[in-house]
């Protein structure tokens, strides 16, 4: 049987509008269902392991899109994760907040891009540099 | 053992997140309103940038400084103290929010641990996960938790931003080393009355019989005495809901006609309202509160207030802003121009064990209409639904022209990266 696709429903919102409760005052037969439901599936949860140490970001430009990361994409960005050689991160490197590919040799810090039109960039102490935190999921419309 | 973890100029710290071009550089935040100068980092205080600073009166130094001034960001600076505090819950279950920027610690049942370990393991979390730096204070009590932060804050080379306060001879010195009036818990009032008694630091504090400080001041000297001298009796208090919610603010002009004045009133009594069914309390009574521009010296002067209590306790955006209207009626005067208003509400109880009054409890037809309203408010976007006397024309808005992104609250508004 193919599985290229699964489909899952989202939870909505945590809205609390009434809820309207058709199993049963007392009269018929309760749903046989109601000893198995299970909360539903939040892209919150999936997405998100350490909420206090995440937060979004908004791509601009296609320094990163061989790694799929586009133009407007959303990023969830985990700052509690340790940097670490090819995770991709994003860094303040003098004056701008930027995503790329972290690459650590020899005690050399590179930023690699994904992408053939730009250069890979060495960080020297000459640089301004901070890694700000670690990407875990790229969000895209499409 | 307690601590005090206390975020390092958390509001310069929160803007510093998010525009790390900040560092190192003097950042000054303004009041709601841009009013004044109400938070500094470390540089902006070393220029003598003073706290409290009326920005139209201070414009030329901070350009001349270099120094970046910002609105206040009340929406990015709570939810990072909140990200913070829900950080020290995985250090200790019993946590004291003592403030947007700081909170007390206890440690039961922890004898055996390095609280000097602990409190850099705290440091570095909460700078990791956050951004934000913080001190940490280790103490027997709280007031000495005080003391032991100071220390740690003022010499962060030689602490590493944690200082452990453990043995008599270590509370001896740092009492010794801190002033009279950087006690905490003591006012201008009590500073001065002291010092006339010869106490300089916090130790000479110490040195003052029970008695003599039971008698000539109260119970909560008497109790911070205790703290200092290294016996706990200042507890840790959990708050389950604040005591008080207040909203006040200055008007971006001033206003001298009624009209305007009630509809400012309205507002922030239905903003307050709107808290309290937030929070699940009801309130006893309100506070309502005018006064006209202190720094306007040659014009006349007046400030005054009125408290209104009501026979039960209500959340009712209905009966709150009703009462207040009625208040700021009898202390309002003609011909003073008025720069600022507020409504405070107090008395709180929790919403659900209201003490049962026979014959007077709010309107139960309230009690929907409220829900229905906060829902939708909260659903499209604040204030879809408000009374109608509340904003006039909408030429409310709140005087905010150096205000930074909702970086963490609002999608539109978080960071780019190239």
């Amino acid at each position: 049987m193919s599985k290229a696709l699964q489909f899952f429903t989202p939870k909505a919102s945590n809205s609390n509008g009434a809820i309207f409760i058709d199993t049963g005052i007392s009269a018929g037969f309760p749903s046989p269902a109601d000893d198995f439901r299970e909360t539903r599936i939040s892209l919150d949860e999936e997405l998100i392991t350490n909420k206090e140490a995440t937060f979004f970001a908004k791509v601009n430009g296609q320094s990163m899109i061989g790694a799929g990361l586009d133009d407007n994409d959303l990023l969830v960005i985990d700052r509690s994760l340790e940097p670490e050689n090819n995770k991709i991160a994003v860094c303040f490197l003098d004056g701008e907040f930027t995503v790329k590919r972290l690459k650590v040799r020899d005690n050399e810090v590179w930023l690699q891009p994904e992408n053939p039109n730009y250069p890979i960039i060495k960080i020297t102490e000459e640089n301004d540099f901070v890694i700000w935190g670690i990407v875990t999921s790229v969000i895209k419309k499409v | 053992m307690y601590a005090l973890v206390d975020c390092n100029n958390f509001y310069a710290s929160c803007e510093r997140v998010f525009n790390p071009s900040l560092q190192n550089k003097p950042v000054a935040i303004l009041s709601n309103n841009d009013g004044c100068v109400i938070a500094r980092s470390d540089e902006a205080k070393n220029l003598n940038l003073p706290m409290g600073a009326p920005i139209f009166k201070w414009e030329s130094f901070c350009k001349h400084h270099k120094i970046n001034v910002l609105s206040s960001n009340y929406p990015l600076y709570g939810d990072m103290s909140a990200r913070v505090m829900k950080i020290l819950e995985h250090f200790t279950p019993d946590v004291e929010v003592y403030s947007i920027d700081e909170a007390f610690l206890e440690f039961k049942g922890f004898d055996e641990y390095d609280f000097n370990e602990y409190g850099k393991i705290i440091r570095k979390r909460i700078l990791k996960w956050t951004g934000i730096p913080t001190c940490v204070g280790v103490a027997p009590t709280k007031a000495l938790c005080k003391v032991a932060n100071k220390i740690a804050r003022k010499f962060p080379k030689e602490t590493g931003g944690v200082y452990v306060i453990d043995t008599d001879e270590k509370r001896i010195k740092a009492l010794k080393w801190t002033a009279i009036k950087n006690v905490w818990g003591i006012g201008r009032r009590l500073q001065k009355r002291l010092e006339a008694k010869g106490c300089k630091t916090a130790f000479d504090f110490t040195q003052l019989t029970d008695d003599w400080v039971r008698t000539n001041f109260s119970i909560t000297e008497w109790k911070l005495k205790k703290d200092l001298e290294g016996i706990p009796t200042i507890a840790l208090e959990i708050k389950e809901a604040k005591r008080s919610i207040a909203t006040t603010r200055s008007f971006e002009y001033t206003y001298s006609d009624i009209e305007n004045i009630k509809e400012r009133i309205s507002t922030f009594a239905a903003s307050c309202a709107e808290k309290l069914r937030d929070q699940n309390s009801s309130c006893h009574m309100i506070i309502v509160m005018l006064s006209s521009d202190r720094h306007k010296k040659d014009a006349e002067q007046h400030s005054a207030s009125k408290t209104v209590i009501f026979p039960y306790p209500t959340d009712s955006t209905l009966s709150i802003t009703k009462a207040a209207v009625e208040a700021v009626k009898t202390i309002f005067k003609t011909e003073i121009k008025y720069k600022r208003a507020g409504v405070i509400v107090t008395g709180l109880v929790p919403t659900d064990n209201h003490q049962l009054n026979l014959f007077l409890h709010e309107n139960p037809k309230h009690r929907p209409l409220m829900s229905a309203i906060d829902r939708l408010n909260k659903k499209y976007k604040t204030d879809t639904i408000k009374l109608a006397n509340q904003d006039l024309q909408r030429t409310w808005k709140m005087k905010q022209e150096r205000l930074s992104p909702k970086y963490t609250t609002k999608i539109n508004d978080i960071i780019t990266v190239k």
